[in-house]
């Protein structure tokens, strides 16, 4: 991160929530679901799927999230930072710090010893622990191949093809071992290991799909076990139910297992959850399971295994397709699972709806040649998306088909309109859509040395209500392979690179207008200027920048750079280049009209910039300091090499999120009860007594909706009623009757303040 | 969880007919009614008024159809000779016609005897007609002569020598009783005006005329002979509308729908066609020989058609209410009362409603998929009525099973006999539906490999086709290239680097 006077470069959401194993807690009324995403807590409710809080303070990954043993409203967490610190999740109040002279709880990453560190009792905020014992040597990095058994009797580790039970109060170790293969020549690696809560069993998965569950290893020799094959690939993960009635089981395949551990061969399974399964685990009274998966994804299980509540991340597994902002929602669009375009909110971190491209059922198998979206694009008002999804690239028989969607109004979604199998002989490689508003217009570059337009024709014939899409133009130039393609602002030109020249062509007529070349070297990138510098065009080549204008149709100016990535803004005339430079990515931001960039950032991050967007914001910053002015109407998200999500951000709106965050607390609300009705009425009419002061005669009312008031008095039972004389004074002014002024008064604001009177209401009780 | 997607199968458009409002329409007639006579139809003509009775002239008789009756309901046989033109008078009370003897004759529809024999033509009178007023008839004659004759006292008004050959066609105003079209055998169509005692207009058909036709606005006038039909606008003094050649045999008559008007001519290539306003052929009849005569009911009921084997073939409308009488019954099955039971309930306002999942139906071989069941998916798919009627579902199951890596799974363990379907199955679609590379691993087997033999012949075979197309579309681009106008094109002369415009940035 660099540090500039103003701006900064700050990652923006998108952290795996999947990496460690959540914890799922509950308070009074909601239940809570923890899990470590970057160097964040992040706590959502298990109800709604919202995040409710974020821890912050590790300045690290934090690599595990454990419950308070004692108060199960607190939260250890553990980071790479070698820190552990304990939270009120509730509050999101950070209670203490602890400074662990070894990096983690769990695991150190040096040498993976499993530690146990003591934790002093002390009053200060702020403790260091020093003692620490070994306790197991050489274990496996992966937390999921270390389980505490039976209350923390003994602590079972596995890793390679041994397992290992270590007990704390005989302080005696015990190793078993496997056989490299069985007789089947099946892999008997562990994979993973969890421990019975009340029983002494152990189950481990394997690396071939069975799971091992261990009786007797108090003893050396006379140790059993049984075995139990469903999953056909290695057991990712294994998880006991609270009471040990259950075993969960979970791996590639996706599919949930539920083994009952009494009658062995009876098995449920909850298939089609999303990636593969990389943790599970379950709450405190048994009644919510929760899955991790691969593709940044926790699925919230009730016990009867029917699907409760999905929260989902930003997926960053392969991504193929650009980064595009949907104009619609302003979501970032880029690949999500595979086959699915992901609509993710940069805003609220959260993404908003995945949209199924393939449509074909996706088989959780590894090394399996499926159909990947490929590219996508979306037309100027977001109601066309064309995308396109290949299969078979590694062979030599590609199958792709190019699919156009349109968006419905009515159903508020994307409805495929064209299917166009095998578009182009071979791989199709860019792809845009015409800006102009008049035609609906695609042009598609592909390795088959043509490039084709395709045009929203609608059929008068046949009278059809929906319109289809079909190919208007084939172009090709000199058998060269194009490589980009471009459209100038108002539509009217297309730009087509085919290795070095680049062909300009008139989209009324489609003939070639022109040609620019500028050797040496292929053009990577094309991009026409904006607004006021809509003549330009820009084009990059391994070392070049150019910029041509298309008046005189002559090099404007060149600059000798290495530019990876060209972009646009589609707000002004600003245009944004990557250039990679020993290692790290230069920004530039300049205008087409002079080569004198606006702004430029050495060493933005480390590695090369895969993709970037500008986003337009929803209301534009007025920043006086004219090297951010290119802030001002749109934002710039990138990609890094490591799948990184950067954006930059200035010194006001970093204050303005800190200042939304605090608002952001509390704010639940309260269920509706009887006591609520009686009592936070009650309650409330006092609070308006005092603060309005108001006569007494004018004041002394019924509350609101008496008759349901009585009605609910009656119907409540007994013993939970407060005290008679509580209630007493009340329900006589219930049975007044009132003038009606005074009333048109009460109805105007029927439960207005839930949230004080509810807290009020109950502690007025307690304290009676 | 998401639900499990079934296959998708893969239609490939359909080329051909597309179905319209039009198709539907005119498809919507019952098979048709065959009525036996005794030689070729030669005339059919349908009363003007309810309960819309039809004239069938056929060899010496002439004989009156009831709508729905297939037995004649008045028959006149006082002809000697072939009788021709069997015409209603506008009321539908008189019947006229022609014959070979040269005599026309008038009938009574309710009685047997001729009311008038109208004598003066010396050879075969082909066509006749009443003039709109009802009081006057037209004739035309082998003997090239058009005459008018009058009813009442059964004298010749006018006779017209223009043609220059056999006059086949004529047709009477109805908007004007003093004008009527003849069409001849000297490959003209003229306009008589009686006033003016002559031919006020002549339009070159270029083929001999067999039938001519007038608009009921009377602006537009068909006339059909050799493979053409033609459409003249009156207004525009005999203007030729349009040339329409669909038929490839002569098309020996002509009539309009009374809906829309649309166009229908009847062929000697056994086609009816359809035609609408803009002249495209939107429907076409099938018959078993070449076509006579056509004809209309008013409000379309009835198509009738009279061909050169003496058969006349009536096709009669579908009821709109019988489709819903069908329906109604259909509702009425046990079977439907099971299906929707509880569906229409209502839940009261303080019911609790317990949802009930939603059971996914999936077809038999997207069920076995499910469950992984690769090779009886396969067995599914080429099951007999599957494989017939559905070749792009068997089709899509085995991309599927390609997609899915299991195809040689689902393969292994074949019986010959399986595998002869499957490879059967092959041979018959490879080339039209199959686009992918399937590896079959097989046993020994005489017939199964013969069957590949056959198979990988025809891939050889499609591989020449789609070499010599190749080579094909190689030549048309030459011959394209060599038409198109060259265009200069500063083409990849590259320009030169502006030296000067060179700036450093950054």
């Amino acid at each position: 991160m660099v540090e500039e006077s103003g701006i900064r470069v700050v990652r923006c959401g998108g952290n795996k929530i999947s990496f460690r194993a959540p914890i799922i807690s509950k308070d009074s009324r909601y239940e809570f679901l923890l899990c470590a995403s970057g160097d964040l807590v992040k706590v959502f409710s298990t109800s709604t799927e919202e995040c409710v809080h974020v821890l912050e303070g590790h300045t690290g990954q934090v690599t595990g999230v454990i419950l308070n043993p004692t108060n199960h409203l607190q939260v250890y967490s553990c980071s790479a930072d070698g820190t552990i610190r304990l939270w009120d999740f509730i509050d999101g109040i950070l209670i203490k710090f602890f400074l662990a002279v070894s990096k983690s709880v769990f695991v150190s990453p040096e040498n993976f010893q499993l530690v146990a560190l003591h934790l002093p009792k002390v009053p200060e905020q702020e403790v260091e622990a020093r003692e620490m014992s070994a306790v197991l040597c050489n274990i496996s990095s992966n937390p999921g191949s270390t389980a505490m058994g039976r209350g923390g009797e003994y602590v079972a580790s596995v890793m390679g093809r041994q397992l290992t039970v270590y007990f704390f109060k005989k302080l005696k170790t015990y190793r078993f071992s496997l056989k490299a293969t069985d007789k089947k020549g099946a892999k008997n690696a562990f994979t993973c290991v969890a421990c019975h809560p009340k029983d002494d069993c152990i189950a481990t998965g394997h690396e071939d799909g069975k799971i091992r569950l261990w009786r007797n290893f108090n003893q050396k020799k006379e140790y059993t076990y049984s075995t139990q094959h469903w999953h056909h690939d290695a057991v990712g993960t294994l998880c006991f139910t609270t009471e040990g009635m259950h075993l969960l089981s979970g791996g590639v395949e996706s599919v949930l297992v539920q083994w009952h551990c009494e009658e062995v061969n009876k098995k449920d399974f909850l298939p089609r959850l999303g990636g593969a399964i990389s943790h599970i685990c379950v709450s405190p009274d048994g009644q919510m399971y929760s899955t991790s998966h691969l593709d940044n994804k926790i699925n919230i299980i009730h016990c009867s295994l029917k699907l409760s509540a999905v929260i989902q991340g930003l997926v960053k597994g392969n991504i193929w397709t650009d980064l595009m902002i949907d104009p619609r929602t302003r979501a970032l669009v880029m690949n999500g699972r595979p086959g699915h375009l992901q609509f993710y909110s940069l805003q609220q971190d959260k993404q908003l709806y995945s949209l199924d491209i393939v449509q074909q059922e996706y088989i959780n198998q590894e090394g399996l040649d499926q159909f990947e979206v490929m590219r996508a694009a979306f037309s100027v008002g977001g109601t066309w998306l064309a995308t396109v999804e290949e299969r078979g690239r590694c062979t030599s028989d590609l199958e792709s088909s190019l699919k156009l969607w349109v968006y419905n109004e009515k159903a508020q979604s994307f409805e495929l309109n064209t299917t166009i199998t095998a578009a182009h002989q071979d791989r199709i490689m860019h792809m845009c859509f015409s800006p102009s508003t008049e035609t609906t217009m695609l042009v598609t570059t592909a390795w088959d040395n043509q490039f084709k337009v395709w045009l929203l024709g609608l059929d008068s014939d046949t009278q059809k209500e929906h319109a289809s899409w079909s190919c208007d133009y084939v172009g090709s130039y000199h058998g060269l392979q194009p490589t980009n393609c471009c459209f100038s602002s108002d539509g009217s030109l297309l730009a087509v690179s085919f290795k070095e020249v680049v062909t300009i062509w008139s989209s009324d007529t489609w003939e070639l207008l022109t040609t620019l070349c500028q050797p040496p070297g292929p053009i990577r990138e094309l991009c026409f200027g904006r607004l006021s510098c809509s003549k330009y065009l820009l084009g990059t080549t391994a070392k070049n920048l150019f910029c041509w204008n298309l008046l005189t149709c002559s090099l404007e100016w060149s600059t000798p750079m290495d530019v990876c990535l060209l972009r646009s803004d589609p707000l002004s005339e600003n245009v944004v280049a990557f250039s990679l430079h020993s290692g790290n990515t230069d920004l530039f931001v300049f205008r087409p009209s002079e080569p004198r960039p606006l702004f430029t950032q050495k060493a933005v991050c480390g590695g090369k910039v895969q993709r970037c967007v500008f986003s337009p914001r929803e209301e534009p910053l007025d920043s006086c300091d004219e090297r951010f002015q290119w802030l001002n109407r749109s934002r710039l998200y990138f990609l890094t090499e490591l799948m990184e999500l950067l954006t930059f951000s200035t010194k006001a709106e970093d204050e303005r999120i800190l200042n939304s965050r605090k608002q952001l607390l509390v704010d639940d609300s309260v269920a509706v009860t009887p006591f609520y009705l009686l009592l936070g009425k009650h309650r409330q009419q006092q609070e308006e007594k005092q603060n309005s002061g108001v006569s007494q005669a004018a004041d002394r009312v019924q509350p609101p909706q008496a008759s349901v008031a009585i009605k609910e008095l009656l119907h409540t039972p007994a013993h939970v009623l407060p005290a008679a004389s509580f209630l007493c004074s009340m329900f006589v002014n219930s049975l007044l009757i009132s003038n009606t002024g005074s009333r048109n008064l009460q109805e105007e604001k029927p439960f207005s303040f839930p949230l004080c009177s509810g807290t009020n209401g109950q502690i007025c009780w307690l304290g009676m | 969880m998401a639900s499990f997607k079934p296959v998708k199968v893969q239609t490939i458009p359909k080329l051909g007919e597309r179905v319209t409002e039009d198709t539907l329409y005119w498809k919507n007639y019952k098979a048709p009614v065959q009525i036996k006579e005794f030689a070729a139809v030669t005339k059919i003509e349908f009363s003007p008024l309810p309960p819309h009775n039809y004239v069938v002239t056929a060899s010496t008789r002439i004989q009156v159809y009831g709508p729905h009756s297939l037995e004649p309901v008045r028959t006149f046989t006082r002809f000697h000779d072939a009788a021709y033109g069997g015409s209603f008078r506008g009321d539908g009370k008189l019947l006229v016609a022609g014959s070979e003897e040269g005599l026309i004759r008038l009938f009574d529809t309710g009685g047997r005897v001729a009311l008038r024999q109208f004598t003066g033509h010396s050879k075969a009178v082909h066509v006749t007609s009443f003039l709109s007023d009802g009081y006057r008839v037209l004739s035309g004659s082998d003997d090239l002569s058009s005459r008018v004759w009058d009813v009442a006292s059964g004298t010749e008004l006018n006779s017209y020598t223009e043609h220059t050959d056999y006059i086949r066609a004529a047709a009477a105003s109805k908007l004007n009783p003093d004008l009527y079209v003849t069409g001849s055998y000297d490959h003209t169509v003229k306009l008589f005006d009686v006033r003016v005692g002559g031919s006020v207009m002549t339009m070159q058909h270029g083929h001999p005329v067999e039938s001519v036709l007038l608009y009921p606005s009377e602006a537009l006038l068909v006339s059909t002979g050799g493979r053409y039909v033609k459409v003249w606008d009156l207004l525009k003094g005999g203007q030729q509308l349009v040339s329409l050649k669909n038929h490839h045999k002569t098309v020996t008559c002509a009539c309009l729908s009374t809906t829309d008007n649309k166009l229908l001519t009847g062929s000697l290539d056994r086609h009816v066609k359809v035609y609408n306003s803009s002249y495209k052929v939107v429907h076409n009849f099938d018959y078993a020989t070449s076509i006579l005569s056509l004809a209309v009911a008013p409000d379309d009921k009835v198509i009738a058609v009279g061909m050169t084997n003496g058969v006349l073939s009536v096709r009669h409308r579908k009821h709109t209410e019988e489709k819903q009488e069908v329906l109604g019954k259909r509702r009425r099955n046990p079977a439907y009362r099971v299906f929707i039971k509880g569906k229409n309930y209502v839940p009261k306002q303080d019911d609790f409603l317990v949802s009930k999942t939603v059971k996914q139906h999936l077809q038999k071989h997207d069920r076995q998929l499910k469950c992984f069941q690769v090779s009886k998916a396969l067995d599914t798919a080429l099951e007999i009525w599957r494989r017939f009627h559905k070749p792009e579902v068997t089709v899509a199951v085995m991309t599927e099973l390609n997609r899915r890596g299991t195809l040689k799974n689902a393969l292994a363990g074949r019986d010959e006999q399986s595998l002869t379907t499957l490879l059967n199955f092959l041979i018959k679609y490879v080339l039209t539906l199959l686009n992918v590379a399937l590896m079959i691993r097989l046993g020994d087997s005489p017939v199964i490999e013969r069957l590949l033999q056959r198979l990988m012949e025809l891939l050889g075979r499609e591989a020449e086709l789609q070499q010599e197309l190749l080579q094909v579309l190689g030549i048309l681009d030459t011959l394209f290239a060599s038409l198109t106008p060259r265009k200069e094109v500063t083409g990849p002369a590259v320009p030169p680097i502006m030296q000067g415009s060179q700036l450093q940035a950054a």
